[in-house]
Order: structure tokens, then sequence, then C-alpha cells
């Protein structure tokens, strides 16, 4: 641990070169799989912000780049601007959000939950109930779904944080499935039981609705990640944030050092379940309809964790990047599986390949083993290794010994 | 009242199938700290061995000895995926609890998804004797046959596993291990064979437990699905009993399998809500936790 002196008192654990600061770092990095950052973090976050700005302005202008691209495309028609290409790519996001949102769970706090979907399944639920089973209007639809999410948030949470570790994981499973048996029975015809409920149109701006206005759905479920980006940035680098990382690594030492950690694990555990909320009413708003299986199953649960540890654990980007490719991915090899020329390969290959779950499980698995730190964890070695050649080079080659 | 006797044999061999999913997953974590996602999948793949053999079988040994041959392929099925996944998965990444909980979870998506690939989502139908189907009259009572092959096997894997922690070198072994891991490494025992015995019994127990659900509370069928399902009360059942806790495992399955079967026929099924006995569950988790937040017979942590 630390050899130096630096004084940490308890209200104040987030001074820049405070133990649990460096701990966390080192934390951060071992989970990535590669050696601590050398030199600072300045030149690496500039470029990081560079490259970002570079990809959301692409991504953003994206809807009136109407080449046809072979191959590639998740959609049903080859051109990037095509309904069916947005709406992949606007579910991407949807998940690339709700990803940063476990990520501030699970990579920054260290709390591993099997219920994120309970928030999901929520925010998508009792949007949709209020707005075609009650005909409400679309605010007070929305201060609805915030208001239910935010208490379900609050009190199952400080139920579920009774427990820790394991128990935490299993309990919360319990949570969200005991919200989907719930979602399969429906009381009073409110939920539709097994077959769902399509959302129903007369009270949602017409800027939302139908297949020619997918551009806009596209740039709302983007605006969804920047938003949910910003929060989990300002919310992770606060001092709260710093906290949820002590906590991470090392809860005892935080109570020992007079914070009560139980606020800030609820605290965490609230705001990720609002994002979560959030993401599933952007989801209804894309795919216009719910069902059980696809919005509040714990497949659900269980993709956004495969998400994040794909892109890399407690790292905002790489949660992101983590949706992104699942999400690209599942839809891309349904549309491939449904192609006529697939029926004639030989059973042996047709029936895994037919399964996107089946694949991303199976590149999930070779991650953990091979490349636990995920896509980050990959390019952090990258440039990791360019660096240390650089450093190397600059050095004549003296110091040439580097930690693995 | 003999409605209530029906459903409370009922309640009791669901909390036998239970014991049979939780007794492996409460081992397994105890001696290891691996929460194995993929026991769910242990479950289906068990039931669907016994549906392979069956329905090739198609009367070659007789009535009884098809039977026989699908509880032991079944039973089989789940050993031996298990085993595998042990030496696979779960052995390289020794020391790295997390990864090794993420990696079942991995394995559990890639094997129902395989599942799905190989058998389609739609239900199969495992062919079984005619008396495991037919009912026992008890004086005026009409009882299920299948209940009681539950609560039997469940009793059987109870006995055979206390006897083999208690009685046996290796049961020695895995109770030390589970008390403390590093003592029994630093007398020099190989923990290692111990990890993987567990995670095969653990297998055989899922697998036996899969092939029974499906006889008895299922009408036959196996579906890809239905392990998992079946899983997340058997964590529930873990966490009321305490995690690491064979004896915990016991009570918290008869617990919630009566609860569940109770709450469903006499408060669920009159008001149309037939998922509410699940639900009630839930509850019943989230009031033990809040009363004993290490379970039944857990220490809290």
């Amino acid at each position: 641990m630390s050899t130096t002196t630096t004084p940490t008192t308890p209200t104040d654990p987030t001074g820049a070169a405070s133990p649990v600061r460096r701990a966390t770092d080192r934390f951060v990095a071992r989970l990535a799989g590669g050696p601590p950052r050398v030199g600072g973090t300045a030149p690496v976050r500039r470029t990081g912000s560079v490259v970002g700005g570079i990809v959301l302005a692409v991504f953003a202008v994206l809807p009136f780049v109407g080449v046809q691209v072979p191959w590639v495309l998740p959609g049903t028609v080859d051109v990037v601007n095509s309904a069916g290409t947005l709406q992949v790519l606007g579910l991407c996001f949807v998940f690339g959000g709700v990803a940063l949102g476990y990520d501030l769970l699970f990579g920054y706090t260290g709390l591993l939950s099997f219920g994120q979907v309970l928030y999901f399944a929520e925010g998508a639920y009792v949007f949709d109930i209020a707005l075609t089973q009650w005909h409400w209007a679309l605010l007070p639809a929305l201060a609805l779904t915030a208001g239910v999410g935010l208490v379900l948030a609050v009190v199952l949470g400080a139920i579920s944080l009774r427990v820790n570790g394991i128990a935490f994981a299993m309990v919360t499973l319990a949570f969200a499935q005991a919200m989907y048996y719930l979602i399969e029975d429906n009381p009073h015809g409110l939920t539709g039981g097994d077959t769902g409920l399509a959302m129903a149109t007369a009270r949602v701006p017409a800027l939302l609705l139908g297949v020619g206005n997918t551009r806009d759905l596209y740039w709302l479920a983007l605006a969804f990640l920047l938003v949910v980006y910003a929060v989990v940035w300002l919310a992770t680098e606060s001092v709260t944030g710093r906290v949820w990382m002590a906590i991470r690594e090392n809860e005892a030492r935080v109570e020992v050092l007079g914070l009560r950690s139980f606020p800030f694990k609820l605290s965490a555990v609230v705001l990720s379940s609002l994002i979560a909320t959030g993401g599933g009413v952007v989801y209804l708003l894309l795919i216009g309809t719910v069902a059980p299986d696809a919005v509040a199953s714990t497949t659900v649960t269980i993709s956004v964790l495969v998400m994040v540890v794909l892109g890399g654990v407690g790292t905002r980007w790489g949660a992101v990047v983590g949706a992104i490719v699942y999400v690209y991915l599942q839809q891309y090899l349904l549309k491939v599986a449904a192609q006529p020329s697939f029926a004639s390969l030989p059973g042996v290959l047709r029936a895994p390949l037919s399964q996107p779950e089946f694949l991303l499980g199976a590149i999930f698995i070779l991650f953990i083993l091979f490349a636990p730190g995920g896509i980050a964890g990959i390019t952090g070695r990258l440039r990791h290794g360019i660096a240390s050649r650089r450093q190397d080079a600059q050095k004549g080659g003296s110091s040439g010994a580097r930690a693995h | 009242m003999s409605t209530f006797i029906a459903i409370t044999i009922s309640g009791l061999a669901l909390g036998a199938v239970y014991f049979l999913v939780a007794s492996g997953l409460s081992l397994i974590y105890g001696l290891m700290d691996v929460l194995n996602f993929a026991h769910g999948a242990f479950l289906t793949l068990g039931a669907y061995a016994g549906w392979e053999v069956a329905s090739h079988l198609t009367g070659a040994l007789g009535t009884e000895g098809q039977f026989a041959a699908t509880i032991a392929a079944a039973t089989a099925g789940g050993a031996f995926v298990a085993l595998v996944t042990e030496v696979l998965l779960i052995r390289p990444l020794y020391g790295r609890p997390i990864s090794q909980i993420l990696v079942t979870v991995g394995l559990d998506l890639a094997l129902v998804g395989l599942l799905l690939g190989a058998f389609g989502s739609n239900s199969r139908a495992i062919p079984a004797p005619a008396w495991l189907t037919s009912v026992t009259r008890v004086g005026a009572e009409r009882l299920p046959n299948g209940d009681f092959v539950a609560l039997g096997a469940g009793i059987v894997v109870l006995c055979g596993l206390t006897w083999f922690l208690r009685y046996t070198r290796y049961g020695l072994v895995i109770r030390a291990g589970v008390e403390n891991r590093e003592m029994v490494q630093a007398l020099g025992i190989d923990v290692g064979r111990a990890f993987t015995l567990v995670f095969v019994i653990g297998g055989a127990a899922a697998g036996l437990a899969g092939l029974l659900y499906s006889f008895v509370f299922s009408g036959g069928l196996v579906d890809p699905t239905q392990g998992d399902q079946l899983l997340i009360f058997a964590f529930i059942v873990v966490v009321i009993g305490g995690l690491g806790s064979l004896n915990g495992s016991v009570i918290a399955a008869i617990l919630v399998g009566l609860v569940q079967v109770y709450v469903g026929f006499y408060l669920g099924s009159h008001n149309g809500l037939a998922e509410l006995g699940n639900v009630s569950v839930v509850l019943l988790l989230a009031v033990v936790l809040q009363a004993r937040p290490g379970g039944l017979l857990g220490t809290p942590t």
C-alpha cells in the first residue's frame, strides 16, 4: 500500500494524490489487464476526446448518408440511412446508455447486479401503460415513469443492499424475475401478458412516429447516449464517484475512514437504475412495442453485463463500444441467419450459427479467458506498447524492462 | 382438506427439486466462491440428455429399464458437462472469482443458444412410464406418483450427500475447504481435485433435477429455457438458506416450495394471477433478508 503519509481526512478522500485515488487507478489498470498508466492521463484524455468527438460527429450526420454498402449493414436494405439500419443503430445507442449506467454500478462501485433489467422494463412498461392504457399525455407519462422508477430503485436498492457480493447479485436477480412474472401475469389486462403491448400513438408527437421519422428517433437515441455519457462522466469524476471507486476497492477501509458506505452504494444503484429507466423509455419510442422476453427477461441483464465486460469494465467508453458491438453483431447475425442461402448450410453449422446468443456467449468466454480487460484493455495495451517503445527509443533502449 | 394434502405433497416435491439444484450451487459456492450461473444450462442439458436416450430406446429395455436409463442419462449428462466446464473454463481462472462467475454467465448464454439452435424453441416430450403420470389413492386422497418420485430422489440425494460429506475422506476435505480453503491448501491437500468433484456432484444433481422437473412439474416437456427459470428459484433457496450451508438449503428448499404452491393455489389461481406464487417467493426472500441478512443458517457477511 502507500508509503506516503498524505493525510486522508474522511471528508476529503479526493485529494489528487490521495491513496484512494492512486489505489483506484491501480485497480482500474488491473481490471483493464494492462500495466498502470504512466506519465499522467492528460494526453490520453485529449486524444480520447478528439476521437470521441469525431465518432460522435460521424454518427450525427449518418442519417444524411444515402450510400449503398453491401454485406455489413444489419438492415434489410443495404443503404446506410435506411430505416432498418438507423433503427439498429438507435438500439445500439439505447443499450450503450444502459451499459454505461451498468458500468457505473459494476465497474465503478463494484456492485454486481443481476437485476438491471427491472428498471429498463419499468421504463418501457410504465411509460407504455400510461400512454396506451390510460391515454396520458407525453409529459405526465414521462413524469410518472421517472417517479415510479425512482421509488422502485430506492426501495428495492435499500433491501438488496442488506447483503453483499454474490448474495446482492442473487437478490437483484430475484426482484427482476418477480417483475417479469408480474408482467407475464397481465394484471387487469395492463401489460398485455406474453404478447406484449404496442404503444398507442395518439399522444406521441408526429415527429417521433412512423418509419419515415426513424431519423428523428435515431437522433433521440444518440442524444440519450450523449446525456447519459455526460451524467456518468460528471458522477464518476465527482467526490461521490471517488467514494464509489474506494468502496469497490476496499469497502471496510472506507467505513474505517468514517464514511458510511450505504448511502453511496444506494446512490450508485439509484443513478444507474434511472439511466436504465430512461433507456426503457427511449426503447419504447424507438421500437414502438414491448414484450416481456425482449424487455423484462434476465437475458437482457446478462446481455448488458456482457456488453460492459466485452468493452472493458470501469472504462466509460468501453461500455459504449461493447454495447454497440454487441447489439450490432446480434442484429446482423439475425439478418444473416434469416437469409435463404443460410438454409442450405449443413445442420451442424446452421444450428449454432442461427443463434446470435451462442456466438456472443462464445466470444464473451474467449474474452474472459484471453482478454479480460475487454476491448478497452486491448487498445490500452496497444497504446501502452507504442508509448513504451517510444520511451525506449528516447532512452536509447537502456531501460527496456517493462511490466506486463 | 384433501386438496390441502395434495398441495402440500406437491410443494414438498417442488422443494425436493429445488434442493437438488441448490445443494450443488451451495457446495460449489461454499468451496470455490463461484456462483455457477451455468447451473441452469446443466439442468436443461440433463433433461435433454434424458429425452435423447428415452426417445432412441423406444421400449428396447422395457418400461422400467427405459425409465432407469433416462434418469441415468440425465444424471450422467449433467455430471459430464459440469466436468468439462470445470476443467476447461473454471480451472484456468482460479484466483479470479469475478471472472469465474462471468465465464459461467457466458457459458449459460452460449449453451442455451446452442440448445435453441439444435432443438428449436418448442418443447419436447420425454417418454415416461404410465405409472409416473398417474395417481395413487391414499384413503380419499388422489396423490400424483411423480411427486413421490421427486421427493424420494431429494431424500436419497440428501442422505447420500450427508454420508459422503461426513464419512469419506473427500467429504472431509470438502467440508474443511468450505470452512477455510487456504488452511487446507497449506496442509498440502490437493483442493483442485475437490473442486472438480464438487462440480461433478453438483452437475449430476442438476441433471437429475432438470429431468424430474420436466416429468413432475411441466407435464413431461423440456424446453431450452426451463433451466434458467428454475435456477432463479434455486438462487433464492441458496440465499434464504445461507450461502454454503447444506442444511440451510434443505430447510429453505422446503419453505420455498411450500410457500410457492400454497400462495399460487390459494391466492393466485382464484384471482387469475398464475404467477403470484412465484412473486411470493421473492417477497419471502426480502423478508428473510431483512431479519437475517446471512440467510437462515448462514453467517452474516
